[in-house]
């Protein structure tokens, strides 16, 4: 996984080229091809695919440029400053790349040129049937909102960069709303308490509310199944509250859908803010499937007069009870519950701006030779990823890629256990049949050995391993500060060899006297010294 | 009761002795008696030796044995006197090259005092003849096996030699070969005793002890040293063996437990074999991985050391090597006394493989008057670094190396070290970016909480207290203020 995370990709092998063999140059380089940035057509969109700023970059890796005639308007870029970028205005649908916000709608889908690449928000995993209607267009489809949640992508990764507008502007929706300040004052006209407001889910939306929610003044609380995200909230100035339900790690980065104990003691928890704060800002998404319900009826009846919901999940189902998608409606008991779908387009130039720099990213990871071709390397993930219909052919869902900051401990712990852990195993393997055996086999043959040697060599012998054996013991709880003076200790003890000498010297041969005589001095120099040192250095211990 | 009972009883009460020395020396409390206990067992038992050998020999002999001890007590004195304790290790390898040599001369007197005799010897019965030829040669292979590896480890200690491995070609084999040749000279003396086979013996294992320890490294030796002290006890085993007397078996044998179950620590602490210290080779392919830039790391000075030590609640130092060399244990000792008086929870975590001798860093902490109870075992103290505010790692390396944790592909991977790295910061003592003894590059040098504060070790930790003293004053009030 890191290795695929590691530095640019290498030049792709086998780089095919997208899109129809184009006549060759009469300078023998092939033409560059033609990127088209289309104008939305889904009602309250005011996104654009492609900025001023990224045309220019477009260009410098060999592209050309067509912009539909009024595709910025709505996001305050106009044909004027598409076409000093140096794009030309035009159709746009004929281009080799078409570059779009939302995905095309099916008779959209029909102006696209056979082999032509589209690059949009495509949500393969809820639309089978646009994948298909893509195919069978023949073209090439890239999805930005499949875009891998890997460091190396995420200079490419739309949902992140629409999530934090998202979160931003969904606290200034509910402040709108909201009939208080949302910072705590004293004043001379007497105290203001804080706004207090929770966020459901701590993802990128999640953190850029606490964000927005804590620097208004706030005080704001958050909550997410993912333990991990506690550092995060707390770095923005919320306060994380714990649902104290064992969870396990998300390996991909995305929250997951959780389990039947965790749902009913977060339910406890959504009640309980529910009477206590006054904005509920709800950004809980499961990928694939419909948002789940964080705040029933009963829980928004609960909430005071005046309090806002923003239901960011409404587009998928919401995760308030009585979210409308796309309008704000407000309670029987005077609770406006927001359901807008389009929070980052009510941001729209900023919304443009990071949309397009995500886009282009990715136009320049596929154009890896700055020629003006787009070319699809499958062995890289990010690309591999994008890639929902290659020339009339479904490719999603990518292989899985595991990939998540946090969690990648476990992850190399496991790939240790295979490497490191393999001796240990063995050594383990010896535990109980090994080691009766061991022992066994260690008394046979001390049983041999002294049954059969000479009387005088087996008691010498029943001595030694005693000793051994009690040697170990009384040694085996020595302090481990004590180590030192312990060896010198044995090393004074052992000087006992000066016995040997001693029973040798002046017996035999002048010879055996002068050996004898310079073990028994050495060994002096050992019985003494040690005992004395030993003593110089106990004597250097003290207690705190 | 006959002079020759008395011995025995003397033999046994010694031994008993040696026994609750040890076992003395368990615990601080204890210790000092332990010593007393082994003085006393010693006494005794050269006291047994000496009245039962004097019935035997001459008056001059007698003046011959207390003539040598004499010198030897003199010379013994001055040195453990003198010595200082960053070069206990030395020492204590010199004193077992002391007992290897003896057990060498013992086994030679023994040679000459029978084998040499041929037929003629009667000190010996002819059924155990056999025995005691095997005997001889087995005590004096292992006798200067450890006279002359204690020799180099001496020498590499002392840095009178390079400690780095020696790197024979096929060492293993010359090793597995020496002892092979062993095991066919001592049949062959066994069967045919000879002066020319006892000579053959004694310089194959003189050259077999010295090759062993100088192919192994410097940071091995804790092992080298403990394994050296256990030799030096069978050493003092065999001889009894060879002069059928108890007492040398039994402390021949406690001193051989007690080396190889301090060799057998320290190689679990580094999670090696015992085999394959003994055979070196440990880091012959680490200068690969040592090369490897893993990021950049950040210096600190030592003023903003001092000033987050002035700011901190717990600090744990880990001291290594390092700070033996620069004799840096009387500033750190100052330094915790300083952190100490202001209300710091100083503690020092101590690997078991830091130094080069078993619980060297804690004889030189106690030197420097380290109160022993906040000297802690790693064990006892890797839980508590993510409570810590600062750590101070002074002149380790390996012993605190997160990969040894953290990646599977280190050399080092599985050997439990101190987590320093868990700590809120890091600040690690070194002279320059070089890799430990190891040879692996650490990663802990590179990480985000990690300050480097290059220099000798000494200087530093002094620069550090002169910091300390001048904040302290202006601090002083403020910091009474506030509590």
């Amino acid at each position: 996984m890191s290795a695929q995370e590691q530095g640019p990709p290498e030049p792709p092998e086998q780089q095919e080229p997208v899109g129809p063999p184009e006549p060759p140059d009469p300078s023998g380089r092939p033409a560059p091809q033609l990127i088209g940035v289309v104008a939305e057509s889904a009602p309250g969109e005011t996104r654009v695919a492609a900025v001023p700023s990224t045309v220019r970059q477009f260009l410098g890796l060999g592209y050309e440029v067509v912009v539909e005639s009024g595709a910025g308007a709505a996001s305050g870029f106009g044909d004027r400053e598409y076409t000093d970028a140096g794009a030309r205005i035009g159709d746009a649908w004929d281009a080799d790349v078409v570059l779009k916000v939302n995905a095309p709608s099916d008779a959209e889908t029909a102006r696209l040129r056979a082999g032509a690449t589209v690059i949009a928000l495509l949500t393969p995993a809820q639309r089978p049937e646009l994948l298909r209607a893509l195919a069978d267009a023949s073209v090439t489809a890239l999805a930005l909102d499949a875009v891998p949640r890997i460091s190396r992508a995420q200079s490419m990764d739309v949902l992140s960069s629409m999530a934090n507008i998202a979160g931003y502007r969904a606290v200034i929706e509910a402040a709108h709303v909201f009939g208080r300040f949302f910072t705590g004052q004293v004043t001379a006209a007497g105290k203001v308490p804080p706004a207090k407001v929770l966020v459901a889910g701590a993802g990128v939306a999640g953190l850029a509310a606490i964000g927005a929610a804590s620097s208004l003044g706030a005080v704001v609380r958050a909550t997410d199944p993912r333990p991990e995200v506690a550092d995060q909230v707390k770095s923005l100035g919320g306060e994380y509250l714990a649902v104290d339900v064992a969870q396990e790690a998300s390996t991909d980065g995305y929250a997951k859908a959780t389990s039947a104990d965790y749902d009913r003691a977060a339910a406890r928890l959504y009640r309980e803010q529910a009477e206590d704060v006054d904005i509920v800002i709800t950004t809980a998404l499961v990928p694939g499937r419909p948002a789940p319900r964080l705040l029933t009826a009963e829980d928004v009846a609960a909430m005071r007069p005046g309090s806002v919901i923003v239901d960011m999940a409404a587009a998928t189902g919401g995760n308030v009870e009585g979210t409308v998608p796309g309008r704000a409606v407000v309670t029987d008991n005077g609770v406006t519950l927001i359901g807008y779908t389009d929070l980052a387009s009510r941001l729209p130039a900023q919304a443009s701006q990071l949309f397009g720099r995500n886009t282009a990213n990715l136009v320049a990871l596929l154009t890896p030779g700055k020629d003006g071709r787009l070319t699809l390397d499958f062995d890289d993930v990010v690309q591999r990823g994008v890639t929902v219909v290659r020339d009339g052919e479904i490719t999603w869902p990518p292989p899985p890629v595991t990939v998540s900051a946090a969690p990648t401990a476990p992850a190399d712990r496991a790939a240790g256990d295979s490497a490191a852990a393999a001796p240990e195993q063995e050594k383990r393997r010896l535990t109980t049949a090994g080691r009766f055996g061991l022992v066994g086999l260690g008394m046979a043959a001390m049983f041999l050995l002294v049954a059969f040697a000479p009387a005088q060599l087996a008691s010498n012998f029943t001595v030694f391993a005693l000793a051994v054996v009690i040697g170990y013991y009384v040694i085996g709880k020595v302090h481990h500060a004590l180590h030192t003076p312990l060896m010198s200790v044995t090393n004074a003890i052992s000087g006992i060899v000066v016995i040997g000498a001693l029973l040798q010297i002046g017996h035999e041969s002048r010879v055996v006297t002068v050996l004898s005589f310079a073990a028994v001095l050495l060994t002096s120099v050992n019985v003494f010294g040690g005992f004395a040192v030993t003593r110089r250095m106990l004597s250097m211990f003290s207690k705190g | 009761m006959s002079s020759l009972t008395a011995s025995h009883a003397a033999d046994l009460v010694a031994a008993l002795l040696f026994i609750l020395s040890l076992a003395g020396l368990s615990q601080h409390r204890t210790s000092r008696a332990g010593v007393a206990y082994g003085i006393a067992g010693m006494a005794c038992a050269l006291v047994g030796t000496i009245v039962v050998a004097a019935q035997s020999v001459s008056a001059v002999t007698v003046a011959l044995i207390l003539l040598a001890m004499t010198l030897g007590a003199i010379a013994g004195l001055w040195r453990a006197r003198r010595v200082e304790m960053t070069q206990m290790p030395e020492l204590i390898a010199v004193l077992h090259s002391f007992v290897g040599l003896a057990a060498v001369l013992v086994g030679w007197n023994s040679y000459l005092e029978v084998e040499s005799h041929g037929t003629a010897q009667h000190r010996v019965g002819a059924g155990l003849l056999g025995i005691h030829h095997a005997e001889v040669v087995i005590g004096v292979f292992i006798g200067a096996v450890t006279f002359t590896g204690s020799i180099v480890a001496f020498l590499k200690l002392s840095a009178r030699i390079r400690s780095s491995p020696l790197m024979l070609p096929g060492r293993n084999a010359l090793n597995l070969g020496a002892l092979a040749a062993f095991v066919a000279l001592a049949v062959w003396f066994t069967i045919s005793p000879g002066l020319p086979l006892m000579v053959a013996v004694t310089v194959l294992a003189l050259a077999l002890g010295w090759h062993l320890v100088a192919s192994i490294g410097g940071g091995d030796m804790p092992v080298v040293v403990s394994m050296l002290n256990s030799y030096s006890g069978w050493a003092a085993a065999a001889a009894g063996f060879l002069l059928d007397n108890n007492l040398l078996i039994v402390t021949g044998a406690l001193v051989g437990s007690s080396g190889a179950y301090l060799s057998y620590i320290m190689c679990k602490a580094m999670n090696r074999s015992f085999l394959s210290v003994i055979a070196g080779g440990f880091g012959i392919d680490a200068p690969s991985h040592g090369d490897e830039e893993q990021g950049e790391h950040r210096e600190v000075r030592a003023a903003e050391v001092a000033q987050s030590l002035a700011r901190a609640t717990s600090v744990i130092i880990t001291p290594g090597y390092g700070m033996a060399v620069a004799q840096a244990q009387h500033p750190v000792a100052e330094l915790t006394r300083r952190l100490r008086e202001r209300g710091v929870e100083v503690r020092f975590g101590v690997h078991p493989v830091a130094g080069r001798l078993p619980g060297h860093m804690n004889v030189l902490l106690a030197e420097a008057k380290v109160p022993y109870d906040i000297v802690l075992e790693m064990d006892e103290i890797n839980d508590d670094f993510p409570d810590t505010t600062v750590v101070l790692v002074i002149g380790a390396n390996d012993t605190v190396n997160p990969s040894a944790a953290e990646d599977p592909g280190s050399p080092i991977a599985g050997m439990p070290v101190l987590r320093v790295w868990e700590a809120e910061q890091v600040v690690v003592f070194k002279r320059s970016m070089a890799s430990g003894y190891a040879g692996v590059q650490n990663p802990l040098f590179f990480r985000e909480n990690t300050g480097m504060l290059f220099g000798d070790a000494k200087h530093s930790v002094e620069e550090i207290l002169q910091e300390l003293g001048s904040d302290g004053r202006q601090d002083a009030v403020p910091a009474t203020s506030r509590a």
